[in-house]
C-alpha cells in the first residue's frame, strides 16, 4: 500500500512539476492535522505526567519547605502495607469480576450471533443500557438495593422471617462491588464480541453447515478461536480498569464506613493522601507505582498468552 | 440460516433450545432492569414509604411530581444548574474530542511523517495511565494557572481522547481510499480541501461514534470534576448527586434527601438512555470498527 502510494506520488509530481507547492503542503499537512491533538495531549497528559514524576521525587518537610529526596517516596511506598493491601484487594476483585463479566459477555454474544433466540435486537440493546448510566448513579442505585433498611433483598428476607442478607460486610463487599461493575460493563463487552463475531466471513459459516455442525458446536469450535485476539484486548482493558477502581467503593463508603477505609484501593489511597492529607508528593509516588504495577500485570498477561498461542 | 432444511425431529429440539436460550437471556434482562426499575419505583414514593414499602413495587401514594418539585427546589435550584453543567461539559468534550481525534486519526492513517510510529505508540500507551496519576498533578497545574474551579478545568482535559484517535484511524484506513485522495491531488486540490470536501463526508459515521463515546465519558465522569471543582455552581450532576447522597446517608436531617437523590438519578439517566436508543446504529457501528481492527 505504501509502495503504491509512493508510486502515485511520483507519478503525480512527475506529471505536474509546477505543483511542487503541493508536495510541500503534503509534507506539512500531517503535522497541521495532528497539531490540535498534540497540543492538548502534551498540555493535559505529558506535562501533568512529568510534573507528577517530578513531584514524586520531593518531600514536604515540616520546616524548611520542600526538599529533593530522590526515590525515598518510592522506597516508602514499596514497603507500605496499606498500598499493597489495596493492590491485593484489586487483584482479588479482578480475579472474581473479570471472568464472570467476560464469560457472560461471550456467552450472550455467541447466543445472539448464532441467531437461535427470540427478540435478538431487544436483548442486545437492553443489555448495553447500563453502560449509559453514570458510574456514580450505578453505585448509588446498588447502594440502595444493598441497604439493610430500604433494600428489597432485606425486605424479602424480613417478610419471610429469614436473616437479612448482608452485602456490606468485609467478606461480601468485594462481590457486591464486582456485581456493580459487571452490571455496568457486561453489555459493553458483549457488543464488542458481537461485532467481532459478525465480522467473521460468511463462507466459513457455510463450510461448517455443510459438515453438519450444530449451531452451538459451530460457535465454539469455529467462531470462538477467531475472536481470541478481541477477547485478549478486552481482558487487558478490564485489568487496567479494575486496577483503577475508585468511584464504586468511594460511593459505598457512605453506607459501609467501617468496611471501606481510606486505603481500600490504591486510587482511593492516593486521593485521600493528596486531598485530605495534602501529601501530594507521596500520592504522586503511589500513582506511579500503581501505573508500574498495571503495566507489569498487563505485560505478564500478554507474554503468557502470546507464548501459549505460539505453541 | 443453518436451520433451513432440517428434519422435523431436529427442528423440534431446535425450537426447545431456542426457548431455553431465550429464557437465559430473559433472566439476565430481569437482572439488568432491577436497579432501573427500583429507581423508577423509588422516585414515585414519599420518604417514609421508601423505607416502609417493598422496594421493587409502587406504593399507594403516588408522589413523583412532588419529588420532582423538591428535586428542582433543593438548595435553591442547584439540580437544574448541575444538569445544565453536565450537558454543557459533555457537549463541549464530545464535539471537541470528535474534531481533534478526527484530524489526528486522518494524519495517522493517510500520511507518512517523521515520528509517526513513536507518536502513535504514545497515544496507545496513554490508555494505561491511572486516572489519579494524571488528575492529582492536573489539579496542582490548573491551580497555578488559575483555572481551578472553572468549567475549563473539566472541559480541556477531556478533549484528549486517545480511544477516539485509535478508532478514527482504524475507520479511515478502510473508509477513505488512497486512490480517492490521490485523485483529488491530481485535480489540484490542496490537502485541507481534500480533507474537508472529500474525505470528511466518508468519515461521518465514525465521527459521530467518537462524539457519542466522548459525550458519554464526559457525562459519566466523576473523578476529574470531583477534584478540580469546588463550588456547587460548577458541579456536574455526578458530583452534585454524590454529595447529596453522602449527606442523606450521613443522617442528621439529611435523610429527607433520599427520595430527592432517587428523583435526581432518574432525571439524569433518562436522557442518556433515550439518546443511546436513538443513535444505537452509530455506536454499534463504531464499536464494531474498533473490535474488528484489534
Amino acid at each position: 500500500m505504501q509502495l503504491a502510494e509512493m508510486a502515485a506520488t511520483t507519478a503525480t509530481t512527475g506529471a505536474r512539476p509546477r505543483h511542487s507547492s503541493g508536495t510541500w503542503g503534503r509534507r506539512l499537512a500531517p503535522y497541521l492535522f495532528l497539531l490540535p491533538f498534540l497540543i492538548l495531549f502534551v498540555a493535559f497528559l505529558i506535562v501533568p505526567l512529568l510534573y507528577a514524576l517530578d513531584l514524586s521525587l520531593w518531600k514536604k518537610a515540616l520546616v524548611g519547605g520542600t526538599r529533593f529526596v530522590g526515590i525515598e517516596n518510592y522506597q516508602k511506598a514499596f514497603v507500605d502495607a496499606k498500598f499493597w493491601a489495596g493492590v491485593l484487594t484489586l487483584v482479588k476483585f479482578a480475579l472474581m469480576q473479570i471472568p464472570v463479566m467476560l464469560g457472560l459477555a461471550l456467552l450472550f454474544a455467541l447466543i445472539l450471533d448464532s441467531g437461535v433466540v427470540y427478540l435478538k435486537g431487544f436483548f442486545r440493546v437492553s443489555f448495553f443500557i447500563p453502560y449509559a448510566v453514570p458510574t456514580v448513579i450505578a453505585a448509588l442505585l446498588w447502594g440502595y438495593l444493598y441497604s439493610p433498611v430500604s433494600g428489597p433483598a432485606a425486605q424479602i428476607a424480613t417478610a419471610l422471617g429469614w436473616p437479612k442478607p448482608d452485602f456490606l460486610n468485609p467478606s461480601t463487599i468485594l462481590p457486591s462491588i464486582a456485581n456493580i461493575a459487571t452490571w455496568e460493563y457486561m453489555g459493553y463487552n458483549m457488543i464488542i464480541y458481537f461485532a467481532a463475531l459478525q465480522a467473521i466471513p460468511q463462507d466459513l459459516e457455510e463450510a461448517s453447515t455443510v459438515d453438519g455442525a450444530g449451531a452451538f458446536a459451530h460457535a465454539i469450535y469455529v467462531k470462538l478461536p477467531l475472536i481470541v485476539p478481541t477477547i485478549l484486548v478486552t481482558i487487558i482493558f478490564s485489568i487496567i480498569g479494575s486496577l483503577q477502581l475508585f468511584s464504586e467503593p468511594y460511593l459505598l463508603i457512605n453506607i459501609a464506613r467501617t468496611v471501606i477505609n481510606s486505603s481500600f484501593t490504591p486510587n482511593i489511597y492516593a486521593y485521600t493522601q493528596s486531598f485530605i492529607g495534602q501529601q501530594y508528593n507521596y500520592a504522586a509516588a503511589i500513582s506511579f507505582l500503581l501505573g508500574a504495577v498495571t503495566a507489569v500485570i498487563s505485560y505478564v498477561f500478554m507474554l503468557a498468552t502470546s507464548r501459549r498461542s505460539a505453541r | 440460516m443453518a436451520i433451513v432444511g432440517r428434519s422435523g425431529a431436529t427442528s423440534a429440539s431446535f425450537r426447545r433450545s431456542r426457548w431455553l436460550l431465550t429464557g437465559v437471556l430473559a433472566l439476565y434482562f430481569i437482572y439488568t432492569f432491577i436497579p432501573l426499575f427500583y429507581v423508577i419505583a423509588a422516585s414515585t414514593k414519599t420518604n417514609p414509604d421508601l423505607f416502609s414499602t417493598f422496594g421493587l413495587w409502587f406504593s399507594s401514594d403516588f408522589h413523583l411530581f412532588e419529588n420532582l418539585r423538591d428535586l428542582f427546589a433543593q438548595d435553591r435550584g442547584a439540580f437544574s444548574r448541575w444538569l445544565g453543567n453536565s450537558f454543557f461539559y459533555a457537549l463541549c468534550a464530545g464535539v471537541g474530542a470528535a474534531l481533534v481525534s478526527t484530524l489526528a486519526g486522518y494524519a495517522f492513517s493517510k500520511y507518512d511523517f517523521a515520528g509517526k510510529r513513536f507518536t502513535y505508540a504514545l497515544v496507545l500507551g496513554a490508555v494505561m495511565i491511572p486516572q489519579t496519576a494524571l488528575v492529582i498533578p492536573l489539579f496542582l497545574l490548573l491551580s497555578n494557572i488559575k483555572l481551578l474551579d472553572t468549567p475549563w478545568a473539566v472541559i480541556l482535559p477531556q478533549l484528549v481522547f486517545p480511544q477516539g484517535v485509535f478508532l478514527m484511524r482504524a475507520y479511515i484506513d478502510d473508509a477513505v481510499s488512497n486512490e480517492l485522495i490521490d485523485a483529488g491531488r491530481v485535480d489540484g486540490a490542496g490537502e485541507l480541501r481534500i480533507f474537508s470536501s472529500i474525505a470528511f463526508r466518508l468519515m461521518t459515521p465514525a465521527v459521530s461514534t467518537v462524539f457519542v463515546l466522548a459525550f458519554v465519558a464526559a457525562w459519566n465522569n466523576y473523578f476529574l470534576p470531583l477534584v478540580v471543582l469546588n463550588s456547587s455552581e460548577h458541579f456536574p450532576i455526578t458530583v452534585g448527586l454524590a454529595n447529596w447522597y453522602a449527606s442523606a446517608a450521613g443522617g442528621s436531617g439529611g435523610s429527607l434527601l433520599y427520595t430527592v437523590v432517587m428523583a435526581g438519578s432518574l432525571v439524569s439517566i433518562v436522557p442518556v438512555i433515550v439518546a443511546f436508543l436513538l443513535i444505537q446504529r452509530f455506536w454499534q457501528g463504531g464499536l464494531a470498527t474498533g473490535a474488528v481492527k484489534t
